[in-house]
């Protein structure tokens, strides 16, 4: 890859400028957010630095099982952040890992064996991260969703079960309003893509040096694996939460924050 | 031939005992009033006889079997819950009729539906309508139609008439009334209502967290 764009370490230094003008607003303003904007930025700084030696360590090694261990590990962390925004929906970890894994694997395989991605580490990866990061948002949305709608319908909910429903038909709606809401955002900034911004993947080509009319194919691309990814990934969240908030008696049983 | 047994059921929730040692046994066309101070757990009870919270002491059983071990849901299609201010669910009236349908896997039978609503002196054409159109007394009409749609064999209300004009608690009322004679089903009612206190002959009284029925023989 030819590097037209290589910042050098001074010029970043400089570039830090950018970070005093939100600590002054942030001081001036009294939001009190100096502190977690200098851990923000530190975090920021050291664990991308440990993972960029260790994406070139694994692409120099270029071996097949450290790529996929390091796509579960991409999977793993996502599934621990998705636990977070569950609100304490029990068994919220397995079902945003066995979520996550199912779109990344299912999405990952279509791109593999349709020779769009080959399966290297300098593709892969990226790409994983990619799809279980846009998962691991729309899990989340998924989480806020049923609690929320829960809570808003609980009486609904209830009148439902007293006349016998079973908790699927109890919480049909529900359930179709959250994997709506888990798809919803990807739709979105779909649409606007190219009119209000030129999408990650395709700025990053861009600045690389590609030329735009390929880097479009790959963008395209990106929109198919994020529909496919979110979606999938949305469904199974859905289907499997919502059963979390019954007990086998069938009654209603929200979770306890 | 119906049974329904409560026998020294218990319910505790979170340390705190509601009620303990109730027991009673009711058959075909018994009706029975339920009164008692507010907070005393009567709502709490007709809950727990539609299994909609579990007894944490003792028993309930539906012609000699245990509740706990009936399939739930068939459960709830036979003994069936109404409560007060009843919530309507999806987006029209047509969405809370269906639903009795669904539960039995019936595709929903319209005439029936408006048969129904034509008992609760409802239109037909409000089968179409939107839930949030409707009146508090239309709705609470409504909901008891959910419940009324398939006779079940026990009949749990809760407090299903406080608050209404006395022209929807007459139409409720005849409803019911009606589908008890045909049906011989056994009634349970809360009220604090003072006129269905005085008509009542079998009264359980839920009070300091004991049950205690008085059942005057009417001949």
């Amino acid at each position: 890859m030819n590097s037209q764009i290589n910042v050098s370490n001074w010029s970043l230094a400089l570039a830090f400028i950018l970070v005093v003008i939100s600590l002054v607003i942030s001081y001036r303003q009294k939001l009190k957010l100096e502190k977690e904007t200098i851990i923000s930025v530190v975090r920021a700084i050291v664990q991308l630095i440990i993972v960029g030696y260790l994406l070139k360590f694994i692409f120099n090694v270029d071996n097949w099982l450290l790529t996929l261990i390091m796509q579960l590990f991409i999977i793993y962390n996502a599934a621990r952040n998705g636990k977070k925004r569950s609100q304490g929906i029990p068994g919220a970890f397995v079902i945003s890992w066995w979520g996550l894994l199912l779109s990344t694997t299912i999405t990952m395989s279509i791109l593999v064996l349709t020779g769009v991605l080959k399966f290297e580490p300098y593709q892969m990866i990226p790409v994983t991260g990619m799809v279980a990061g846009n998962s691991m948002t729309a899990v989340g949305l998924v989480y806020r969703s049923l609690n929320q709608q829960f809570r808003d319908q609980q009486g609904q909910v209830f009148e439902r079960l007293a006349l016998g429903a079973s908790p699927k038909l109890a919480a049909g709606e529900i359930v179709r309003e959250a994997i709506r809401t888990g798809m919803q955002p990807t739709i979105d900034s779909v649409r606007t893509y190219g009119l209000v911004s030129l999408p990650g993947m395709m700025s990053g080509l861009i600045m690389a040096g590609v030329d735009p009319i390929h880097a479009i194919k790959y963008q395209i691309m990106v929109v198919f694996m994020l529909l496919s990814a979110t979606g999938i990934s949305s469904v199974f969240a859905s289907f499997m939460a919502y059963r979390k908030f019954f007990n086998e008696r069938w009654q209603l049983q929200l979770p306890k924050k | 031939m119906t049974k329904l047994v409560v026998d020294q059921a218990g319910y505790q929730v979170e340390g705190r005992q509601i009620w303990h040692d109730i027991s009673f046994e009711l058959h075909d066309g018994d009706w029975v009033t339920v009164v008692g101070p507010s907070g005393g757990g009567k709502s709490t009870l007709l809950k727990a006889i539609a299994g909609l919270q579990d007894i944490t002491e003792g028993h309930i059983f539906l012609n000699d079997e245990d509740v706990m071990r009936l399939p739930i849901g068939d459960y709830r299609q036979q003994v069936s819950y109404a409560t007060q201010s009843a919530q309507l669910f999806g987006e029209t009236v047509r969405d809370n009729l269906d639903l009795p349908y669904l539960v039995r896997q019936q595709t929903p039978n319209e005439q029936q539906q408006i048969a129904g609503l034509e008992q609760m002196d409802l239109p037909a054409d409000y089968l179409d309508k939107a839930v949030t159109e409707l009146s508090g007394g239309e709705r609470q009409r409504v909901g008891v139609l959910r419940n009324l749609l398939f006779p079940p064999k026990v009949l749990l209300l809760d407090e299903i008439s406080t608050g209404l004009d006395a022209e929807t608690k007459q139409v409720i009322w005849r409803a019911i009334h009606a589908l008890h004679a045909r049906e011989r089903l056994i009634v349970l009612s809360v009220t604090h209502d003072e006129g269905e206190i005085a008509d009542a002959q079998d009264i359980l009284t839920i009070q300091n967290g004991e049950g205690a029925r008085r059942h005057e023989q009417s001949n």
